[in-house]
């Protein structure tokens, strides 16, 4: 799992100043009525990458993807892909391919035949068509079915000829909406190394729209966050994860214990913030910029907690609770703790305790620390 | 009682049935009896049947007998009586004994194939069917079309407008149409008004007048099949296509047209088969030196009264038309069933 997401994070022409991004979002907005679907959006898009759009349902993702395939027409803004501006190029001209949630296989024709459409329409000779499908089936392991209809095949079977249907013309950029959505859970974790292994391959752009944050923090190189129309943070899964920037990003991404607060003590190198539900002020080993007294959040993830049975004895970065409730998952537990004031957290714990008196109890009562680097704080 | 496992529980004795000296006799009867209306209705449950048995009676008692009382006039000869045929079996003394006759006459049929007036008038009525279903089509499709395209609140007013004028007499659509195409008619006068033409041209009693009754009087026969059909298309299919850098012309194409083969069949069915037959357009607007087999078994019918030719000719059509209708069901089976 590590080994492709590692190779990406090497590459990083995002940081890089005089790296040219391939695919250009300049303030786009999309209108339809009164509703604001796509507000005055702006994106880099680099080559090679997996750009992952990710965001609850009615939050513009598909809308903006879309919009790139030619299906809607933003209500202002500018969009190019490789220098080519896009406004008034209508679908059939675009250099881009989808591939559509629901799969969109034409129901009449074999897999064989869905995968050549495109390319028919380029005006290909019928030897350099059946060259190409052949090829593109041999990369989706699809070339014994080729015969088949689209009803003939399983759920998995028909989201690869959609691949190899929307790969087989070389697009420039590839859009994906919510390419594993329709499969079940195994299956999806399978088909998402697989998809990142056929993008190295072939080297195509990815843009990927996924209401799923798992999804997105496996395939992407880049995850942009939107929200109503706006795009909240970007940034690498790792940093969208550790360093949320609003307090949705984090609510968002994965699960976390948010706690409200006042800026107590404001010093370049940590801060110290006061929740009123949590006994101790919280300690945070860098600085940030916020008026004094300022009203903050701090987000806690349920795996940076430490759970133990004995007093921690240190002035800040702790609490008390009783465990209400043990989930067990296998590799790790679950725990929902309740604070002295009351507040409910989550807790999980990586089960490696192998006497039967080191594990946690229902209704025992722990303290739990953190370090100082855990925990994020924002104002947002 | 309730099915348990798929099997029914049969009924236990009471307990005081149980306890009473007559215990073993209980038993034996709720072993083996007594049967109950409720669990003979349970085992052969008669609803289905049920169901089907009322279209089935009704077809049998308005087609099947009638087709029969046809099939076996077709087979005997015309003579001027009442009935005016001769019976297809009759009690006589015969070699000595009372026998049963059975004669069957093929004069119906030798007729029918011999004589041109009717191979010409079943071949005229089908190419007039054909020509009107084609023309149905073509001016259908993009209505049919437009109407599962257009916004959800606008389809059912067009729908609407497609089903009015069957709110008023087919007749009287027919006559209307016949004011139109009149010689001193309202296109006719029109034209002349406008100086476009000097003489009047003849409209009527061509078979141009007969096209224009008949897709006039069938095109929503044609419309409402292709519009059920092209509703259910998935429009993700088009922007698929169009993805794939197809024009829309070239996605009508080979997308929509190709999946809408089974309306288009539909459609075409249900104008063509009716059409073959059609007796009041072609008497009304038609050529008088050509007859469409419909008039012919009218008149045969009712003017000549040589009913064993004319049920012959039925039979003969009704044999051509089970062509095309066997077409339709198996269209219309694969409709049904969705996929191939």
């Amino acid at each position: 799992m590590a080994e492709p997401t590692q190779r990406k994070e090497t590459r990083e022409p995002w940081t890089d100043p005089r790296a040219v991004p391939y695919v250009r979002i300049e303030n786009i907005t999309k209108r339809f009525g009164d509703f604001v679907a796509v507000n005055n959006v702006s994106l880099k898009i680099y080559q090679k990458e997996i750009f992952c759009l990710l965001g609850g349902s009615g939050c513009g993702k598909t809308t903006l993807l879309r919009m790139l395939a030619g299906f809607e027409a933003p209500t202002s803004g500018s969009m190019s892909i490789d220098g080519e501006d896009l406004a008034g190029v209508p679908p059939y001209e675009r250099p881009t391919n989808m591939m559509f949630q629901s799969y969109a296989l034409f129901p009449h024709m074999t897999v064989e035949k869905n995968v050549a459409f495109g390319l028919e329409q380029e005006g290909l000779s019928k030897a350099d068509i059946a060259r190409r499908v052949d090829e593109m089936l041999g990369i989706v392991r699809l070339g014994e079915l080729k015969h088949r209809k689209p009803h003939q095949l399983s759920g998995g079977q028909r989201q690869r000829v959609a691949l190899a249907r929307s790969l087989v013309k070389r697009p420039k950029l590839l859009l994906l909406d919510e390419p594993l959505a329709a499969l079940d859970k195994k299956l999806r974790e399978h088909t998402q190394f697989e998809l990142i292994n056929i993008q190295e391959q072939l080297g195509v752009t990815f843009i990927v729209v996924t209401h799923d944050q798992e999804e997105a923090m496996t395939l992407a190189s880049r995850i942009a966050v939107m929200n109503r129309g706006e795009i909240v943070q970007i940034g690498t899964p790792r940093q969208i994860y550790e360093f949320p920037a609003t307090r949705f990003v984090a609510d968002f991404i994965g699960s976390v214990n948010l706690f409200d607060g006042r800026l107590a003590e404001d010093e370049p190198d940590h801060v110290r913030v006061q929740c009123e539900e949590l006994p101790a002020p919280v300690f945070v080993d860098h600085g940030l910029s916020a008026p004094p007294e300022a009203q903050l959040w701090v987000a806690i993830r349920p795996e940076k907690f430490v759970v133990q049975r004995e007093s921690p004895n240190r002035p800040d970065n702790w609490a008390r609770g009783v465990i209400k409730d043990i989930a067990y998952m296998g590799d790790m537990s679950v725990f929902l703790i309740r604070l002295d004031s009351g507040r409910q957290v989550r807790v999980t714990q990586a089960n490696i305790a192998r006497k039967p008196e080191e594990r946690f109890d229902w209704d025992e009562t722990v303290y739990l620390t953190w370090e100082p680097s855990s925990p994020v704080v924002g104002t947002g | 009682m309730a099915p348990r496992n798929g099997r029914h529980v049969r009924a236990q004795p009471s307990a005081a049935r149980l306890a009473s000296p007559w215990a073993p006799l209980w038993q034996f009867i709720y072993r083996f009896g007594p049967p109950r209306w409720s669990d003979y209705l349970r085992r052969h449950w008669i609803g289905k049947p049920m169901v089907i048995a009322v279209p089935m009676l009704w077809l049998l008692l308005f087609f099947l007998i009638p087709f029969v009382i046809v099939l076996k006039i077709s087979f005997s000869d015309t003579v001027i009586a009442q009935p005016p045929y001769t019976p297809l079996w009759e009690w006589a003394e015969e070699f000595g004994s009372r026998t049963l006759v059975i004669k069957a006459h093929l004069r119906g049929y030798t007729e029918m194939l011999t004589n041109s007036l009717y191979i010409s008038s079943l071949l005229y009525s089908f190419k007039v069917a054909a020509v009107s279903t084609f023309y149905c089509l073509l001016l259908g499709y993009p209505m049919a079309l437009g109407i599962a395209r257009a916004e959800p609140a606008r389809r059912n007013l067009y729908l609407m407008l497609v089903i009015l004028p069957f709110w008023t007499s087919f007749l009287l659509r027919v006559y209307a149409w016949m004011g139109l195409l009149n010689n001193n008619g309202v296109i006719n006068n029109v034209l002349q008004a406008l100086g476009i033409i000097h003489a009047p041209i003849t409209l009527m009693h061509t078979d141009f007048a007969v096209y224009i009754g008949i897709v006039y009087s069938y095109l929503p026969f044609m419309i409402l099949p292709l519009f059920t059909n092209l509703e259910k298309h998935d429009q993700t299919l088009l922007e698929a296509a169009a993805d794939l850098g197809a024009r829309p012309w070239m996605s009508f194409l080979r997308i929509t047209l190709p999946l809408s083969v089974p309306g288009i069949v539909a459609g075409s069915m249900l104008v063509f088969i009716p059409a073959v037959g059609e007796f009041v357009i072609p008497s009304l607007l038609g050529r008088p030196d050509q007859l469409m087999i419909g008039r012919l078994l009218y008149d045969k019918f009712f003017a000549t009264l040589d009913w064993s030719l004319a049920s012959a000719v039925a039979i003969g059509m009704l044999l051509l038309l089970v062509l095309p209708i066997v077409v339709f069901q198996h269209y219309q089976n694969r409709e049904l069933l969705g996929k191939k």
